[in-house]
């Protein structure tokens, strides 16, 4: 259950986060929360509302602002998925989403961290930080290949897996030992495994994403985002697919997207952080409840 | 049968035949990946546990489980006869199943038998039972304090902790979920 402390923490916390990019250049905005169709992916299932859905993300409503000519965007705002119920997950959760055009994964990895230290600071949190039995230091980082990590604690090739394996692997074996003594990025993905990411010019094996873990938790999930409209429609048309063969609903492509993909979009990252993920680190919780008002 | 996302902690299921029930539960899933759903598990039949992951798309079996009002008769030797009320049908069931709910069966008390296809696996006994302390160190006057104990006898033999100022021939309320001392009735 949600305490005072962590009502004030909350609120401590957003107010640092809109300050840090108030002070970038970035532009606060709100799009829907009820969409006409959410955005296809393998395994988010979205929450029907009325003739609509609610939104799983605001990603592809950020884009098309992206792409409309605002180049540095950030929004904070309740998220729906179908099915995530536990200590980790609710199926409403808030989530910050920022995107900045002329950038890459590389550069908005770095923009995160600033983001977390300058929490931390605006917190006058003691360096390191106590959470779950570790002691994190927020002012450093570890950054890992997605091959690498799993070399360190397993004795499989990421990318010889399935994605079921992958994710099994994921879950029971490395995201528990990751961000145990400061934020772990976990880099390079399959190509398989990022949807909206670009594929790496230098290596099309590669997806340019990365997701956050600190104490074992996934805080935040970035990409190099895919900006070409037959590749996307061609991701979305498989993913529609994978749904389709696993019994679950192929929501409608999202035509809104792709035409503003058509007309020209920049390159662009984005990431997507939890809050309440974080405040949960922050809290020195490893119950979601703790930190939510319910 | 049921789907993964019925799951959760106290679901009783069935697995090659046996029934389980769910000790422990969580639900794991990367943001862009497949859930997991995570659970502990106890044998109905064997107490013995296990863990086991079950995907999104995995079905389970749901037990036939039937629970029936019984009233407990009488002992012989090791075992106890249930009857039912109304067709006076009788259930013997060996002393090793009840376990330590043998010590707080009292004739013509209410009971609940579970059944899992058809063969009784367990008793289900009212939560609370009054029992008469047949054997103890005499009461120590002024410490109401329940947090010291002392051991003490039923009529039965069964040995329970209780507080210091329980004396012989006093009624005491056991849980027979946990066989924990509960209160004091009445003195004796």
């Amino acid at each position: 259950m949600q305490s005072l402390s962590t009502l004030l923490l909350r609120s401590d916390v957003l107010r640092l986060i809109r300050t840090f990019f108030d002070e970038r250049d970035y532009l606060e905005v709100q799009t829907p929360v009820s969409v006409e169709t959410p955005a296809l992916e393998d395994y988010i299932d979205a929450i029907p509302a009325d003739s609509q859905w609610l939104r799983t993300s605001p990603e592809l409503h950020m884009k098309r602002l992206i792409q409309a000519g605002h180049p540095r965007l950030f929004q904070i705002g309740p998220c729906f998925r179908a099915g995530e119920y536990g200590t980790r997950h609710r199926p409403e959760f808030t989530m910050l989403e920022w995107y900045c055009a002329n950038a890459d994964y590389r550069d908005i990895l770095q923009e995160t961290q600033d983001l977390l230290q300058a929490v931390a600071t605006g917190l006058a949190r003691p360096e390191p930080l106590a959470c779950l039995n570790e002691t994190i230091d927020l002012g450093t980082c570890e950054v890992c290949t997605v091959r690498e990590t799993f070399a360190k604690f397993t004795d499989a090739d990421p990318a010889a897996l399935s994605t079921t394996e992958f994710d099994r692997l994921l879950v029971e074996t490395v995201e528990p030992r990751l961000g145990r003594d400061c934020p772990f990025y976990m880099i390079d993905y399959p190509a398989a495994m990022a949807a909206l990411a670009r594929t790496s010019p230098a290596d099309p094996s590669i997806a340019e994403r990365w997701e956050l873990y600190i104490a074992g938790l996934e805080i935040a999930n970035a990409y190099s985002e895919l900006v070409d409209p037959v590749e996307q429609r061609r991701r979305f048309e498989a993913c529609a697919e994978l749904r389709r063969r696993d019994g679950r609903e192929a929501y409608p492509i999202d035509e809104k997207f792709l035409a503003a993909l058509e007309a020209g979009m920049p390159p662009t990252a984005g990431c997507a952080l939890g809050i309440d993920r974080l405040l949960m680190v922050l809290a020195n919780t490893d119950d979601i409840a703790d930190v939510l008002f319910e | 049968m049921y789907s993964a996302s019925d799951l959760r902690k106290g679901l009783k299921i069935e697995i090659d035949g046996a029934p389980w029930q769910v000790t422990d539960f969580d639900f794991c899933k990367p943001g862009k990946g497949q859930a997991l759903y995570r659970c502990k598990m106890k044998n109905m039949i064997s107490g013995i546990t296990m863990d086991k992951t079950y995907r999104a798309n995995d079905k389970i079996d749901k037990p036939t489980l039937e629970e029936r009002d019984f009233i407990f008769s009488y002992a012989e030797d090791t075992t106890f006869i249930f009857s039912d009320n109304e067709t006076y049908e009788e259930v013997r069931l060996d002393g090793e199943m009840l376990g330590e709910q043998k010590w707080f069966l009292i004739e013509n008390m209410d009971c609940k038998i579970l059944n899992f296809n058809g063969q009784p696996i367990g008793v289900t006994l009212p939560n609370f039972i009054e029992k008469e302390i047949a054997e103890t160190e005499p009461g120590v006057r002024g410490d109401t304090a329940t947090n010291v104990t002392k051991s003490a006898r039923i009529d039965n033999g069964y040995e329970i902790q209780v507080p210091l100022f329980i004396n012989e021939g006093d009624t005491i309320k056991i849980d027979t979920r946990t066989g924990e001392y509960s209160e004091r009735v009445s003195k004796g």
